[in-house]
């Protein structure tokens, strides 16, 4: 017999989603940050040729819906005949994404250190990779890291659009149960709950870190 | 690798693929001119010391912000049916895109006006001008300038955000046209860099004119 109220099943079934979920943005913001640093890095300190290459190829990804992305990445890999799975697919195309966003905001932290502050470090003898380390990592850190908390929470709602290469995450099973127990209103409103607990402490955070670290400096 | 691209088709398709992005621009200008207005309105309601504007403009923003914009759109699309709305895909697309940015740019607008000194409308006031004058001339032009580069980015998420048509069933936007001629000769790749190539160009396109539009308007 079909049953069709809300089950508690049902609920387990949007819980497990909601850890697909968070499954793929750990990987998405694990290999974006990674990326991400050194692109940024390397468009900070890199000749202009490489910073005008880079960030032109980094633009791209910042430019086409991430919908599309995952289409073509997905119909490239039965193209070339890769055997990968498409949670893989996934966590690579995000990743990239991720890490498009935050070169910049890598880069941005970087140039935001005085020239000056550079310049005293240096001609207190410091070299360069110490200068990088002991001045710059620390007054970056400081401008960057707010903004890459955003990121993370962006691309945690953006892990919804893999809906379209047959993932399950929240959204879709959200979906999944509409179809069988016609009640979108409440199942919707229960999505949309998980997906506030999951982000608004997050953006909680990122915001208190804004004001913290713009008072005190 | 034993595949062989017919790019040929991909050409052919171009003329209706244009035709799409037409649809696209209209959807994401219609959603910024909508998400603008209600921005202006949501930042000024958090200001404001009536508490159901208040609640109602915390609750908007904080849900345009925390959950994804697809689920904004299928809260449109099939959650008003519950209540019997039944909203058709291309409006749902815009309203929920609308909705989106009005909750982004409400943030932005209520940081643009806590930049600009309450002191400076004083001076204004007391040098005469009218509280209407006030605005327009000493507030406004200074809130334009801090609100241009973020309204651009907005500019161009919404652009980006319009390909979720294709999830609720639009087919006569870039994507959902792009998805139609997939459908019809399973030719993905082919297509889809196409229309990539066509959303580049849009976002570069928004991009660089407002660019080029910031250098002639700020230039003091």
């Amino acid at each position: 017999m079909i049953e069709t109220d809300f089950a508690r099943t049902d609920l387990w079934f949007m819980l497990q989603g909601a850890g697909m979920t968070l499954a793929l943005t750990f990987w998405a913001v694990l290999g974006g940050t990674v990326m991400g640093f050194v692109f940024g890095v390397l468009r900070a300190v890199a000749s202009s040729w490489i910073n005008a290459i880079l960030g032109a190829v980094l633009d791209i990804f910042r430019s086409i819906p991430l919908l599309i992305q995952f289409i073509l990445a997905n119909s490239f890999k039965s193209i070339v005949g890769l055997d990968v799975s498409a949670f893989t697919v996934a966590c690579v195309v995000l990743a990239i994404y991720t890490s498009a966003y935050c070169a910049e905001i890598v880069r941005a932290g970087v140039l935001a250190v005085p020239s000056t502050t550079r310049r005293a470090a240096r001609s207190l003898g410091l070299t360069w990779w110490q200068d990088l380390r002991h001045i710059v990592y620390p007054i970056a850190l400081r401008v960057s890291l707010p903004s890459w908390v955003g990121l993370t929470l962006g691309v945690m709602k953006d892990t919804s659009l893999v809906l379209w290469i047959g993932i399950v995450e929240l959204l879709r099973a959200s979906q999944v149960i509409v179809t069988r127990i016609q009640e979108p209103l409440l199942v919707l409103m229960l999505c949309g709950l998980i997906y506030f607990l999951m982000s608004y402490p997050i953006s909680r955070l990122g915001a208190y870190l804004e004001t913290r670290w713009r008072d005190d400096d | 690798m034993n595949y062989t691209f017919h790019w040929h088709q991909a050409f052919q398709a171009l003329p209706a693929m244009l035709g799409g992005a037409l649809v696209t621009i209209e959807v994401a200008v219609l959603s910024m001119l909508i998400g603008t207005v209600c921005g202006i309105a949501l930042a000024l309601a958090r200001n404001t010391r009536n508490r159901l504007a208040r609640g109602v403009a915390t609750v908007w923003i904080e849900t345009a912000r925390n959950t994804p914009a697809l689920f904004q759109i299928y809260m449109i699309y099939f959650g008003l049916g519950s209540l019997g709305i039944f909203v058709d895909s291309f409006p749902a697309l815009l309203v929920g895109i609308a909705f989106n940015n009005a909750g982004y740019l409400a943030e932005t607008f209520r940081g643009g006006l806590r930049a600009i000194p309450p002191t400076q409308v004083r001076a204004a006031r007391s040098l005469g001008m009218s509280a209407p004058q006030a605005f327009r001339l000493i507030v406004l032009p200074q809130l334009l300038r801090t609100v241009f580069h973020p309204m651009t980015n907005q500019m161009v998420w919404a652009i980006l955000m319009t390909s979720l048509g294709v999830v609720v069933g639009l087919n006569s936007d870039l994507t959902g046209i792009t998805q139609e001629l997939n459908v019809r000769t399973f030719r993905t790749f082919e297509f889809f860099v196409m229309a990539a190539a066509i959303y580049y160009l849009i976002t570069k396109t928004v991009t660089l004119s407002a660019r080029l539009l910031a250098a002639r308007l700020f230039r003091y």
